[in-house]
């Protein structure tokens, strides 16, 4: 029989190894992982702006080579810092996270927003990074504009956790691709955002229509995120957009 | 000397070996011993996803196997449990962290999953029920053994729930285009949770048409 102070000896010593393995572990393992999360980030921001051929291993190289500025903005859509200096994600917009900037925003609090700039064949276009919840976890993404702020040129959106099959469609083509051409903004100039449209796009009247899309069957919730994502994000940019058309 | 020789020819005796196989047939874990079957609805709409949990549960039984029964003569019985526990999360964060270091695009894929390796009741079942009470080696094969026999069913599920529900295999479109055209429809119920559960069913029967020494005697 094993006596009580055994038991905790085994227990303490075992806790101990594993908390030093673990944090080993972590630390070896957070240069690699910070440095993919950057690069996934700006192979979000280029995907969007539909630069082709983005791979994990060239897209800083493309990052640097297609982003022309990296704007942050205050809350009144005034540019707070410009920067266009090489090494692009050294910016101070770059390193902004949307999570933390849209908390303070809920709170009441002043904030910051990135804002990129993309030079594609000669044309600019902009970039805004987006972010909500779905049904089981963050939903994010970027959406990129033409030059008149209005049109938009293409999305990508990724998420943490939903559904493969239903809610996780968010992520793809079939769904993303129906953003091109989209508009957030009516012909009276009023800020319209994108409705995600369970039931089809078929529901909404006629003139409606090149503010939608279609939801994902079976993903209902995470339609609904998207939808309330991108009218909140859009609405906080929405100074800035006014300012600009 | 003598006994390091005995020691060699056992490595896969007949008695390892079906440490091995048995798990894959006679006692699979997830049709004959209908463990892991939460798991088994959960990700297992999508083959990638499918694949690279079967990898990981195989890894993680096989060395959390190995961990226990190399500790089995030291580990107090009162807190069996927890020692086990600890081990699994152990390995179950470090696979997590290191599949987020080399293989970001998978692990965003699979994160949720991945933690969720830690409540797959094969792998507790398996330190209980084997681990505590044999040697390092066998626990190694019976760990790979029930890995894979989960993972079997796993990828058998994935590729029907696959290929009816979303037309595909392994991301590739398999239907062509015309089908769709002349009428056919992905089964969206294939996708959804309670169509992997009447597919291990499906499963179950078939096994034991062809393995009748499954089927209960009374």
């Amino acid at each position: 029989m094993y006596s009580n102070g055994y038991i905790f000896r085994y227990a303490a010593i075992m806790v101990i190894i594993a908390a030093a393995l673990l944090s080993t572990a972590a630390m070896l393992l957070k240069p690699f992982q910070e440095r993919n999360v950057a690069i996934d980030k700006m192979g979000g921001i280029l995907a969007s702006a539909h630069i082709p051929d983005v791979t994990a291993s060239n897209s800083i190289k493309l990052f640097n080579e297609f982003v022309t500025e990296e704007i942050v903005l205050d809350q009144n859509g005034e540019v707070v810092e410009s920067y266009t200096e090489a090494n692009k994600e050294n910016a101070k917009a770059f390193s902004l996270d949307m999570k933390v900037e849209l908390y303070k925003k809920s709170q009441g609090k002043p904030f910051e927003l990135p804002l990129y700039v993309i030079n594609k064949n000669g044309q600019s276009l902009y970039v805004i990074p987006v972010r909500g919840v779905g049904l089981w976890g963050p939903i994010w993404g970027n959406i990129a504009l033409s030059s008149d702020l209005n049109t938009i040129v293409g999305v990508t959106f990724d998420h943490k956790g939903e559904t493969p099959g239903l809610g996780a469609e968010i992520s793809t083509a079939a769904f993303e691709d129906q953003f091109i051409g989209k508009t957030i903004f009516d012909n009276q100039g009023q800020f319209t955002s994108i409705m995600v449209v369970k039931g089809g796009i078929g529901k909404l009247p006629e003139n409606e229509r090149i503010h939608g899309v279609d939801a994902i069957s079976g993903g209902t919730i995470t339609s609904n995120g998207v939808n309330d994502m991108l009218k909140d994000v859009l609405e906080t940019y929405l100074p800035y957009l006014q300012k600009h058309r | 000397m003598s006994a390091e020789i005995r020691e060699r020819e056992a490595l896969f005796s007949s008695k390892n070996i079906k440490l091995l196989k048995n798990p894959l047939n006679l006692s699979n874990p997830i049709t004959v011993q209908v463990l892991g079957i939460c798991s088994a609805l959960a990700v297992t709409a999508k083959l990638e996803p499918a694949i690279v949990m079967a990898i990981s549960v195989t890894l993680v039984t096989a060395v959390a196997n190995v961990v226990i029964s190399v500790l089995r003569n030291g580990i107090p019985p009162r807190i069996r449990i927890i020692v086990q526990l600890v081990v699994v999360a152990t390995l179950v964060i470090v696979v997590d962290q290191i599949l987020k270091a080399f293989v970001y695009d998978v692990s965003k894929q699979l994160s949720v999953f991945v933690g969720l390796i830690i409540t797959n009741c094969i792998i507790m079942g398996r330190l209980e029920a084997f681990a505590m009470a044999n040697k390092p080696w066998p626990s190694f094969l019976d760990g790979i053994g029930n890995g894979l026999g989960y993972g079997l069913i796993l990828i058998v599920i994935a590729f029907f729930r696959e290929l009816l529900g979303s037309g595909s295999i392994y991301g590739f479109n398999l239907i062509p285009e015309q089908f769709y055209e002349l009428g056919y429809k992905n089964n969206g119920l294939m996708i959804l949770p309670p169509m992997a559960l009447i597919v291990v069913g499906v499963i179950i029967w078939v096994q034991r048409y062809y393995t009748r020494d499954l089927i209960e005697k009374n």
